[in-house]
């Protein structure tokens, strides 16, 4: 009975994990086979590896959206943990009743479906386009500045430092260093754990963001690694296995970032939940 | 350098200087929290404002006029919106469930201390979500194709003996939704409940043990208890999600067959950017999402509160 029990658990655990990984498999495998192939449903690799690279990188905007992606995702990254950090140790460290009541406010912007603020967010930045052209619709600027700032990682930094020494920050003081010397010399590396879990959230978010963008950029070269995606699997004639190459170049960053990273990465999405 | 004024005056003088320097904290204090706080107000507030405005709006595109409550009228008699409406909540009612009972599930038998291969096991079904909602979505839309490889699997199997339309008939196209948003996401949850169950001391399993509990006692009278306030938590965040889900149905079944698979999201897009702009009216749709989160995340927390 008891092997018969667990017979069942590790037949059912298995079922779970090829389910979770079969999808994985075929797009690597269809990397390298035809379109025809992939149709026809064919497991095993092919050779047209290089061939669909080709494809990609020659007649789809494969580059420009590779580098708008980075280029999108570090500087939001950047941007996130430093605001987010700021506030999230300023409404621990200077706590005081009227910033909590600030704070549990802030709170209240994460039931703030995107939708609802979408429209008017659009039309927003579709007035900045005839007065500050380099703020208006389809920029670097307007495509990031909405995602930067948000209550999620106020929260998730203030709730990991109420892990950090205070008395650090008193000992600061005595050296003489200013609030903000303190802040950068005495928590930020202190508290790199957070930051890397931050980090890696931050990054997938901005790279996987896929409605803003949507709406707010507009001209092809400007397409990040979602919209193309999206474009390439919508066409008429798809090509498959340039299809599959595409989506595996677009999962391989946070799929790298996953493995390195794997402790931060989980750390990150507890830091939300504990405390 | 005040260390040394505080040393060396009176009581009196360090008690004015600590206030001045104190007001002077709290003043950087909100220096901290400036950025932040303009921030979540200029990007999250001001836009609810502005949509709460643009929902007693009408016209096309910026010419737009007040009308009172009438688009909010024009919802109740807007089929499409209805449509959109029943599926979201059809998502909501069957996938949320389906996915936390499957994570509870998959956690608890992960936890078991003589499993073999766990790393393996929990690294592999947590892997769905590294991949963008976009990449999975199109992958999806391919699986379950006329020709994709599922119907393949069933017709080789025997289980079906012509292949199924999975993304062209109503009913199919929203299990190919719910299929979808399952594999993604259950590990995700699973993650939180694995860590939860960490937690819980092991004695108390003993106990019941030696007490003579069932494995499926044990799970509802010790596990469920104990993880009772993360399966709230991960239910909220998954209700807001599935609430807004859009790159989905985007990618899979672009809302078709007819309107079968229509989220509310994507209806508010297809208002303001696919058919003739109309913001107002998006807006409003846009406060219904707004008003079901509000309440559904308040009955959450009610039901949770009650059962202590």
């Amino acid at each position: 009975m008891k092997k018969l029990k667990s017979v069942g658990i590790y037949t059912f655990l298995s079922i779970a994990a090829l389910v979770s990984i079969f999808p994985f498999l075929w797009m690597v495998v269809s990397m390298t086979n035809k379109s025809v192939d992939v149709t026809k449903g064919r497991l095993l690799p092919g050779r047209h590896l290089i061939e669909n690279l080709n494809v990609l990188f020659e007649s789809v905007n494969m580059v420009t959206a590779l580098v708008n992606s980075t280029i999108i995702a570090l500087i939001t990254t950047f941007l996130t943990l430093l605001i987010g950090s700021l506030a999230g140790y300023g409404f621990e460290i200077y706590r005081t009743p009227g910033k909590d009541k600030v704070f549990n406010i802030l709170l209240l912007s994460m039931m703030i479906p995107f939708a609802a603020i979408m429209i008017p967010l659009y039309r927003i930045f579709g007035r900045l386009s005839s007065t500050v052209p380099f703020l208006g619709i389809d920029t670097l600027a307007a495509v990031i500045l909405p995602t930067v700032i948000t209550a999620f990682f106020i929260f998730l930094f203030r709730q990991n430092t109420k892990m950090f020494a205070k008395e650090l920050v008193e000992a600061g003081r005595i050296d003489g260093l200013s609030e903000l010397g303190i802040f950068f010399r005495i928590y930020v590396p202190t508290m790199k754990t957070t930051y890397a879990a931050a980090a890696i959230i931050a990054f997938m978010n901005s790279w996987n963001n896929y409605l803003w963008p949507l709406v707010v950029l507009q001209s092809p070269e400007k397409q990040t690694i979602p919209l193309l995606i999206s474009n390439l699997g919508a066409g008429y004639t798809p090509n498959f296995g340039v299809i599959m190459t595409a989506i595996v170049i677009g999962t391989l960053p946070t799929a790298v970032v996953f493995f390195v990273m794997q402790k931060y990465f989980v750390e990150g999405m507890m830091g939300s939940v504990k405390g | 350098m005040s260390k040394v004024v505080k040393r060396a005056n009176q009581p009196y003088t360090i008690n004015l200087k600590s206030t001045g320097s104190r007001l002077k904290k709290n003043y950087i204090g909100w220096l901290f929290i400036l950025i932040a706080t303009a921030g979540i107000c200029i990007f999250y507030f001001y836009p609810m404002v502005q949509a709460l405005l643009l929902s007693f709006q009408s016209g096309m595109g910026a010419n737009l006029e007040y009308v009172g409550l009438d688009n909010y009228v024009r919802l109740f008699k807007d089929p499409t919106f209805i449509a959109a409406l029943r599926n979201t909540f059809i998502y909501l009612l069957i996938q949320v469930p389906l996915m936390i009972i499957l994570a509870l599930f998959l956690s608890v038998l992960l936890n078991n201390a003589t499993l073999k291969f766990k790393g393996f096991f929990r690294t592999a079904i947590f892997l769905p979500c590294v991949t963008s909602l976009v990449a999975y979505a199109v992958l999806f839309k391919y699986l379950f194709g006329e020709k994709g490889l599922i119907n393949q699997f069933l017709l080789n199997l025997s289980i079906i003996s012509q292949p199924l339309n999975w993304l062209s008939d109503p009913l199919l196209a929203k299990i190919t939704i719910i299929i979808a948003i399952t594999w993604r996401w259950t590990g995700y949850n699973m993650i939180f409940y694995l860590s939860a169950l960490q937690n819980i001391d092991k004695s108390m399993y003993e106990a019941a043990e030696i007490d003579g509990a069932s494995s499926l006692q044990q799970f509802f009278y010790i596990t469920v208890p104990m993880l009772k306030p993360i399966i709230l938590f991960t239910s909220i965040i998954s209700t807001i999600g599935t609430l807004q889900i859009f790159d989905e149905i985007m990618n899979i079944t672009n809302g078709g067959p007819g309107n079968a698979t229509l989220s509310i999201s994507m209806y508010i897009y297809n208002l303001s950017f696919e058919y003739s702009p109309d913001f107002g009216y998006a807006a409003t749709v846009s406060y219904v999402i707004v008003i079901l989160v509000v309440l559904l995340s308040l009955i959450q927390f009610k039901v949770a509160g009650d059962k202590k």
